[in-house]
């Protein structure tokens, strides 16, 4: 049965179905509701890498709809460690569960499991690779605020190189028909094979290191976070994550409807004085992990969702 | 120049292999994905950057007393998918081999990225790698999607 390893595997039609689905699966998500669609379902959550946001909001998504969920648990006391292959691995928990939820270190890790496994394999992350199911929350997200994913203008700021979720991102932005901006260092540059890629895509695509200069006109402004072992001494990371950091005055010309997220966690990078501002979309970004992981859950395991999930919901 | 003075350049062989049609300036390539060089025990002729027709210039290959097998055709098919191959016995022309280098080439190479799952020799699954493009050649492996560099690929030869 197939699953998601990168955001090719669904067409855009695809993936507005599974927002339409989760956009009604919203008060089930909130605990308001009780539709136990996934009852008698289990979820494999194999992370074979720490995790917090991604691990916690897969086995709430699974928790809230009624399934269950097994975990990997700490690698370190896990047969992993006594050399057992992945695919050894996944055929043991392929026979466990229904549906399989694996973030690993490795690129390519994920497709290599779905390759051994009957189950869907949802990636949560491989090495440096693919990570569609937070692209999804993120297409949630700002779908969510804007009421449309095309033809918005989307600032991309920090670290472009190593960030999986603004690859994957930007790849689905491009398909809806989005004005990218990557605003970065000149270290953490958005790889060259991604940005001409895009273009071949038909992306716009601009590249700039003026972050501040981005924003007035945006729709959305994506921050990452940039890590100081990227660079090679101190001065030099002051000097250039100084330039990335996000403030509530700076905000003061922006679009009243922009929206500020970041796939968390932060460090310095958005002050806590954009918390209280209309712009701050980070926290909704991370609890929409919960619910746009329920619906594709869902609509990997061909379980429909009501049209009417008031009616069909019960009482909690 | 016609292609038969060109092959004249070398002396016919007995029994072996004849690899024309190589792009020119890719023999060596060639020999070095097929691991036939300065230690193999076989007689190599070379020729490189020789007039054709159909090519403008090519390269041309023969090994003696040594046929290719399907592995090899396999690894050929990634430096020179249009090369033509053919198998000599007593000075003849015994067989015509094709070259297949289609969508998919599987445990022919493994992928040059360090940090790829299939770095794990103990991994099971086959190597595979996707062909994008022939012309030029675009190729990535169908596990961690990274492009491959054909000089990288050549170290890669399982």
């Amino acid at each position: 049965m197939a699953g998601l390893i990168t955001m090719d595997d669904l067409t855009n039609e695809q993936i507005i179905n599974i927002l339409d689905d989760a956009t009604r699966l919203l008060p089930v998500a909130k605990g308001e509701l009780y539709l136990p669609l996934l009852q008698g379902r289990i979820l494999g959550n194999l992370f074979f890498e720490p995790s917090t946001r991604t691990r916690m909001s897969f086995e709430t998504a699974m928790k809230r709809l009624g399934g269950d969920v097994v975990n990997l648990g700490d690698v370190k006391n896990s047969s992993v460690v006594k050399g057992e292959t992945l695919f050894d691995t996944i055929q043991m928990v392929d026979g466990y569960t229904d549906i399989i939820a694996m973030r690993h270190p490795r690129q390519g890790a994920a497709q290599y499991a779905q390759d051994s496994a009957r189950v869907p394999i949802m990636n949560g992350g491989d090495g440096a690779g693919h990570h569609p199911t937070q692209t999804m929350l993120d297409l949630f997200t700002i779908r969510q605020a804007h009421g449309t994913l095309e033809g918005l203008k989307v600032v991309l700021a920090g670290d472009l190189r190593y960030g999986r979720t603004v690859h994957s991102l930007s790849h689905a932005l491009t398909r809806f028909g989005s004005e990218l901006v990557f605003a970065s260092p000149k270290l953490l540059k958005m790889p060259e094979e991604i940005v001409s890629d895009l273009r071949e895509h038909g992306a716009n695509v601009v590249e700039t290191e003026d972050l501040l200069g981005s924003i007035n006109d945006a729709d959305v402004v994506y921050m990452t976070r940039i890590q100081k072992e990227r660079f090679a001494d101190e001065d030099e990371y002051a000097r250039c994550a100084g330039a990335y950091k996000l403030h509530a005055d700076h905000l003061s010309e922006v679009k009243s409807e922009m929206i500020i997220m970041h796939p968390l966690p932060r460090v310095d990078e958005i002050h806590a004085s954009v918390d209280s501002t209309r712009h701050a979309c980070y926290f909704n970004q991370a609890f929409n992990g919960v619910v746009a992981r329920m619906a594709l859950i869902c609509y990997l395991l061909k379980v429909p969702v009501p049209m009417d999930v008031e009616s069909e919901g019960g009482v909690i | 120049m016609s292609n038969e003075h060109s092959m004249r350049r070398v002396t016919a062989i007995r029994n072996g292999t004849v690899i024309d049609h190589i792009p020119s300036g890719q023999a060596l390539r060639v020999l070095e994905m097929l691991g036939i060089g300065g230690k193999s025990s076989v007689p190599v002729s070379l020729v490189m950057n020789v007039p054709s027709k159909k090519m403008g210039a090519k390269d041309i290959i023969k090994v003696e007393d040594r046929e290719l097998t399907q592995t090899e055709l396999d690894r050929l098919a990634l430096v020179a998918p249009d090369a033509h191959v053919a198998i000599i016995r007593a000075y003849s022309v015994a067989e015509k081999l094709t070259i297949n280098l289609g969508s998919e080439v599987s445990n022919v190479v493994r992928c040059t990225f360090s940090n790829c799952i299939t770095t794990n020799h103990r991994e099971p699954l086959p190597h595979r790698l996707k062909v994008i493009s022939r012309d030029p050649l675009h190729i990535r492996c169908h596990y961690c999607g990274r492009p491959q560099d054909l000089d990288e690929l050549i170290k890669n030869v399982l």
